[in-house]
């Protein structure tokens, strides 16, 4: 894999063997009764990493988030805070602030009390907290909102006055459960680009849970995929997206299409998989996939081409019939019914307004791949 | 496509939503006129009567007091009746110092009683609001199952419990933890203690359902933003309960105020509060128009918490909590 890599290319902690891990989850396990939340988990945060916990509901990352805040201690495992074992330090202790996902304003106080509150329990100056609080509502554009009660306010400026609130501290960590789960999709986008600009100003350590992939994607330096109390990948938005390293992470991130198969031959820069049904495919990165193996090749749409004709140069191409074709606007996504019964989906940028080659259903099609398209998956 | 069709065809809509807006309408009034009639009948008419009667004089007769606002002697014997009628009943109230005793007596009973109510009630209330759901429909009836028992009887078994030979006693005795038996039956000790028993629920049940609905996250809110559980109590829980506070004193302290069988059952006669002393003005000394008067007084005395109630009730609407 060539050039994948954080966007923010000079912050890469994770690459660096000598950088001191922030944060460690350290074979950490809850258990609430018999079900296992969170099973034997081992996790390295970094300081001032945007960091996402990324997974359906119930796979044990908003556990993640409470153990790491203090409303939940781990069954068993350690879990760090810059060194520091955070065991036994009651939450109103610890040097790290919670978002929730209610938001959790306190509705008999107002906007300006709300963001003081913390700074009050730490014995601020009064003017001292003033002053923070100012910067606060500054921060968060509502300034002109301070002397309103939560229940005045629109969904989107509540969870602005829960994000001034649990930075007014200046915590360590930043620890946030579905921070915009209760916005709409266009204030969600916005909202975004808002937190990303809020972690890099405040320079903290942003620990984010969500169940949202775009999101995730969007705005975290690295992406934690969790299923089952377990993390299945721990990488950077495309690595993840482009070198899943299981079949999970590949179907739960995006679109992708999984061809069963078997290793057939490995050399040192080909690796032939034949297709439980025939077909054959070539790849140029095998993984860890030895000869002989049961696998699964893994592509994403939009790294196939439909053509009507063989394309001379292909080195994978597969031949069927065009079952289905969605225009989108800004690309088409045909599905192709391969001769031995496997749907393929792949998507086409609509580059130009018209196109020279028209497929429509039912025509002979051909999809065709790069050798380096796709992944091999033995897990 | 709808809206076309809407905005066509006006009239014909309104001319057929027309008869079910007026029943709407209709049923809607009929809803609130019931509660507005009960309310006539069973509370202004008879307090109308009871005001009547204060403002007339005893006499040896049936009823006994003279008529009030009587037809039965002609308009005449009406005006004569009416020119009859003074506020004297009030003015003697004002004259013995035991009416006024006996309603400063009872208030300070009633707000006392009110306060240990709300320290013993507060706590069972958080515990059921914080236990886990399966267990609280249990223990919202294990607070109203006392209420399928007979009041009365209720009252009465605690003469059983505190009299001197009364169970209390002889557990403290036979513990040696006293050696005289304590004289808690026939005092204001008593009082306190059959109001707070017979009044819990009142109070219970308001608090429960203010601390019911509230948000958890907030008090983890509270602790994560560096506040010691105690203290999150005090700033969040309890503010944030605070309707359920004035509700559940207000259904203790309003009964308690007029409470005759706990302080004629338990107080014995050294004991001075209003419900008895209208008891006694009432079947003992049959004097219908003072007694009258007591209880309007005592209705006024307790309107005024109620409109207090009803003030905190629309401001809490108001902030929309």
């Amino acid at each position: 894999m060539k050039s994948l890599g954080s966007i923010r290319r000079d912050f890469a902690p994770w690459n660096d063997p000598n950088a001191k891990p922030y944060i460690q989850f350290d074979r950490v396990t809850k258990k609430f009764g018999d079900f296992t939340a969170v099973n034997n988990l081992s996790l390295t945060i970094f300081e001032r990493e945007f960091f996402a916990l990324l997974g359906a509901s119930g796979c044990g990352k908003s556990t993640l988030l409470r153990m790491l805040a203090g409303f939940e201690e781990p069954t068993a495992g350690r879990i760090l805070l810059d060194g520091q074992d955070l065991r036994g330090i009651p939450p109103y202790k610890r040097p790290v602030n919670m978002m929730f996902q209610s938001y959790a304003l306190f509705p008999h106080m107002t906007v300006e009390k709300n963001i003081a509150f913390g700074l009050k329990q730490e014995g601020m100056p009064a003017p001292d907290i003033e002053k923070r609080v100012a910067e606060m509502l500054r921060l968060v554009k509502l300034e002109q909102f301070a002397k309103r009660k939560p229940h005045q306010l629109s969904g989107g400026q509540r969870q602005r006055v829960a994000l001034a609130r649990s930075v007014a501290k200046r915590p360590k960590v930043l620890l946030l459960d579905e921070p915009l789960g209760a916005l709409d999709k266009k204030l969600r986008e916005e909202t975004q680009f808002e937190l990303m600009d809020l972690q890099q100003e405040l320079g903290l350590t942003f620990v984010v849970v969500t169940h949202d992939q775009e999101e995730a994607m969007t705005m975290a330096d690295r992406i934690a995929i969790m299923d089952k109390g377990e993390v299945m990948q721990v990488a950077t938005p495309a690595e993840i997206y482009e070198a899943p390293t299981s079949r999970f992470v590949a179907h739960f991130v995006g679109n992708v299409n999984l061809f069963e198969g078997r290793v057939a031959e490995r050399t040192a820069g080909t690796t032939r998989i034949t297709g439980a049904t025939g077909a054959e495919i070539l790849v140029d990165n095998g993984g860890d996939a030895s000869a002989g193996a049961d696998i699964v090749f893994a592509i994403r749409p939009e790294k196939i081409k439909v053509s009507s004709k063989k394309p001379a140069d292909a080195v994978n191409a597969l031949e069927g019939e065009v079952y289905d074709v969605a225009y989108l606007g800004d690309m088409t996504v045909y599905h192709v019914r391969l001769d031995d019964g496997q749907i393929v989906r792949a998507s086409a940028l609509n580059a130009a307004r018209v196109s020279d080659d028209p497929l429509t259903w039912n025509d002979r099609a051909w999809v065709s791949f790069r050798p380096d398209a796709g992944v091999v998956l033995t897990r | 496509m709808t809206n076309i069709a809407a905005a066509a065809s006006p009239s014909a809509e309104t001319a057929a939503a027309l008869p079910t807006r007026l029943a709407k309408g209709f049923v809607g009034r009929l809803v609130i006129i019931i509660p507005y009639l009960w309310l006539l009948f069973f509370f202004l008419v008879p307090f109308i009567i009871v005001f009547k009667i204060s403002l007339s004089q005893t006499a040896i007769s049936m009823p006994p007091y003279t008529p009030v606002l009587d037809f039965s002697e002609g308009v005449s014997g009406f005006f004569a009746g009416f020119s009859a009628l003074n506020f004297d009943n009030y003015t003697w109230l004002t004259q013995d110092a035991l009416y006024f005793n006996a309603y400063v007596t009872s208030l300070i009973i009633a707000a006392i009683s009110t306060l240990l109510t709300l320290i013993v009630g507060y706590p069972i209330a958080y515990g059921m609001a914080r236990a886990p759901a399966t267990v609280r429909p249990t223990l919202l009836m294990l607070v109203i199952l006392p209420f399928w028992t007979s009041f009365l009887i209720r009252v009465y078994a605690w003469i059983g419990i505190l009299k001197p030979e009364g169970l209390l006693n002889q557990v403290l005795l036979s513990l040696h933890l006293i050696s005289q038996p304590l004289v808690i039956l026939n005092t204001y000790t008593a009082i306190f203690i059959g109001i707070v028993y017979s009044y819990l629920p009142f109070m219970v049940l308001p608090l429960y359902s203010s601390l019911e609905k509230m948000d958890y996250s907030l008090i983890e809110a509270a602790q994560d933003l560096g506040c010691p559980p105690i203290g999150a109590f005090w700033k969040i829980t309890f503010p944030l309960s605070l309707p359920g506070v004035i509700a559940g004193c207000l259904l203790v302290f309003i009964p308690a105020v007029g409470e005759f069988v706990i302080p004629d059952l338990l107080g014995g006669s050294q004991t001075l509060m209003i419900g008895k002393t209208l008891w006694n003005e009432f079947f003992a000394n049959r004097d219908w128009p003072v007694s009258s008067a007591v209880a309007v007084i005592l209705l006024l005395v307790l309107t005024v918490p109620i409109m207090f109630f009803q003030q905190a009730q629309a401001r809490a609407q108001e902030q929309g909590k």
